[in-house]
């Protein structure tokens, strides 16, 4: 029988967490950007069908970064806990916080006692049922940002999550304003993504979606080849 | 290597490899059991027992060129009595289809809701919409598996009517309480006063018309059923209550709303006044 070693626990989480942060930032980032009636998510994905953002439900948008195959099955995780959630009681009982604790609980458990955590961080978007005529003219985004060891961040007006963050983060707060519309938020993420990067950003090499609280029923929306390179193009 | 003897259950995710992974029914029957509509106990529902569930009646679908009509009367039956003027019993399958329930009205909700949320689902995880037939053929299913409460005396014949997400052909599904499934090729009508929707709808039916030709058809059928049968409702006139009518096409689903209906109620009731 093998022997186990004494690891101290402070260096146990932290081999863990050098190993999740380094696997989440051979990604590439994801930007999510407050606009007046709903958040836009923006990322580069080469791929126009291996998606990192989801619709879980009529108001809740899921997008992720790191492994694919890790946040998949998160996702999948997520749309049946919504949904059958939402058959047993009404539609409007089916929250983003509850969820966001889900994944939380998933993403912290899986970190403390797996071989090997998930290589993964999310964020879990909720719009207002009625959208943009609140009062403050905010479309009354939640934004739960969680992180591999299943920390969970609430944040505000726009986060970028995986990679190389910062000059993502600081390209964004010189651009951001309070109600944007949504064409200008999407020009804005793309904006600071090509920044970021260092080049041009063609449409085909992106991968543009949000929650509009403006929409009927399912808030979900994603922006395709030729609307959104109208959308770019502006 | 790290102590791995007491470690938490692993969180539960999906399989790989799972041919029902994408299907909410087999979701809801793993996680929630309780919750999935099914026979409640054996033996058959009692007379006195019968007499007191809603039944809903007529529902009828009609081809256009390009586009599917359903349309039902409003009310509702329990034994003699009439028990409501308002029901629907049309619902938004998703945004290219509609299902219409005529039966045991408890279940018959339920099966167009657990319905509606299985589309939805299945579009979600798999990122793509089920073809029309894909859908007709989950539905099947979903009636077979009812057929022990059918067996109780609480039937549930649903109607399907759609246009394929990608070829954009409007097609009516007919069910029999065992699961069959039909295609109907004009048209189509289920419950009580369907005998007499359907002779009207083969005498008007014209699939190369357009969808207000078949609104109208469907309307005709629906008068001329109310006035053979009893459990169904005609168009009321004093509190404005009309037949609930969706029109399906390559723009997604949409009923017309109840002024719409009442104007194209109103000839088809004064070409009956003497």
């Amino acid at each position: 029988m093998a022997a186990n070693f004494y690891v101290a626990p402070e260096q146990l989480m932290k081999d863990r967490a050098e190993y999740a942060r380094k696997g989440i930032a051979r990604g590439r980032a994801l930007v999510a950007v407050e606009f007046a009636s709903g958040v836009v998510f923006a990322s580069e994905n080469p791929s126009g069908s291996l998606y990192k953002t989801s619709e879980i439900y009529d108001r809740i948008g899921f997008a992720a970064v790191g492994r694919y195959n890790e946040f998949e099955s998160l996702r999948v995780a997520g749309i049946r806990l919504a949904d059958v959630k939402g058959y047993q009681y009404a539609r409007e009982d089916v929250t983003a916080k509850p969820l966001a604790n889900a994944y939380s609980q998933a993403l912290g458990t899986s970190f403390m006692s797996e071989s090997k955590p998930f290589e993964v961080e999310l964020l879990i978007a909720q719009v207002d049922a009625d959208g943009a005529d609140a009062d403050d003219g905010r479309p009354g985004l939640e934004l739960y940002h969680i992180l591999y060891d299943g920390s969970i961040v609430d944040e505000q007006r726009f986060v970028a999550i995986g990679g190389e963050t910062e000059p993502l983060t600081r390209a964004l707060q010189e651009r951001w304003e309070p109600g944007l519309a949504r064409d200008v938020a999407v020009r804005t993420a793309v904006t600071a993504l090509a920044q970021a990067a260092g080049r041009e950003l063609t449409p085909d090499v992106l991968e543009v979606s949000g929650l509009d609280a403006t929409r009927a029923r399912r808030r979900f929306f994603r922006l395709r080849g030729e609307q959104l390179r109208a959308v770019l193009d502006g | 290597m790290y102590d791995r003897a007491h470690e938490p259950p692993r969180v539960e995710l999906p399989r790989a490899f799972d041919a029902q992974g994408s299907s909410f029914l087999q979701v809801l029957r793993r996680e929630a059991p309780e919750a999935v509509p099914g026979a409640l106990a054996t033996g058959s529902v009692p007379e006195e027992l019968r007499h007191q569930l809603t039944d809903g009646t007529t529902v009828l679908a009609v081809i256009a060129s390009e586009a599917v009509v359903m349309a039902a009367d409003r009310r509702a039956t329990a034994g003699n009595q009439i028990s409501r003027g308002d029901m629907r019993k049309v619902f938004p399958a998703d945004d290219r289809s509609a299902i219409g329930v005529a039966g045991t009205a408890g279940p018959a909700m339920e099966l167009a809701k657990i319905f509606a949320t299985e589309l939805e689902h299945y579009e979600k995880v798999e990122g793509d919409p089920l073809s029309l037939e894909g859908k007709s053929t989950k539905l099947a299913a979903m009636v077979r598996a009812h057929l022990p409460m059918a067996m109780q005396g609480l039937v549930v014949v649903p109607l399907f009517a759609g246009v394929d997400p990608r070829s954009g052909e409007p097609k009516i599904f007919e069910y029999d309480p065992a699961g069959g499934r039909y295609v109907a090729t004009e048209q189509a009508a289920t419950g009580s006063g369907s005998l007499a929707a359907r002779t009207t709808l083969k005498r008007l039916v014209d699939p190369d018309a357009d969808a207000d030709h078949a609104v109208h058809a469907a309307l005709e059928a629906l008068v001329d059923a109310a006035e053979e049968d009893s459990a169904t409702g005609g168009p009321d006139l004093i509190r404005r209550i009309y037949p609930i009518v969706a029109v399906i096409d390559a723009a997604g689903y949409r009923e017309l709303d109840s002024d719409t209906v009442g104007a194209a109620v109103e000839p088809i009731l004064d070409a009956r006044r003497r």
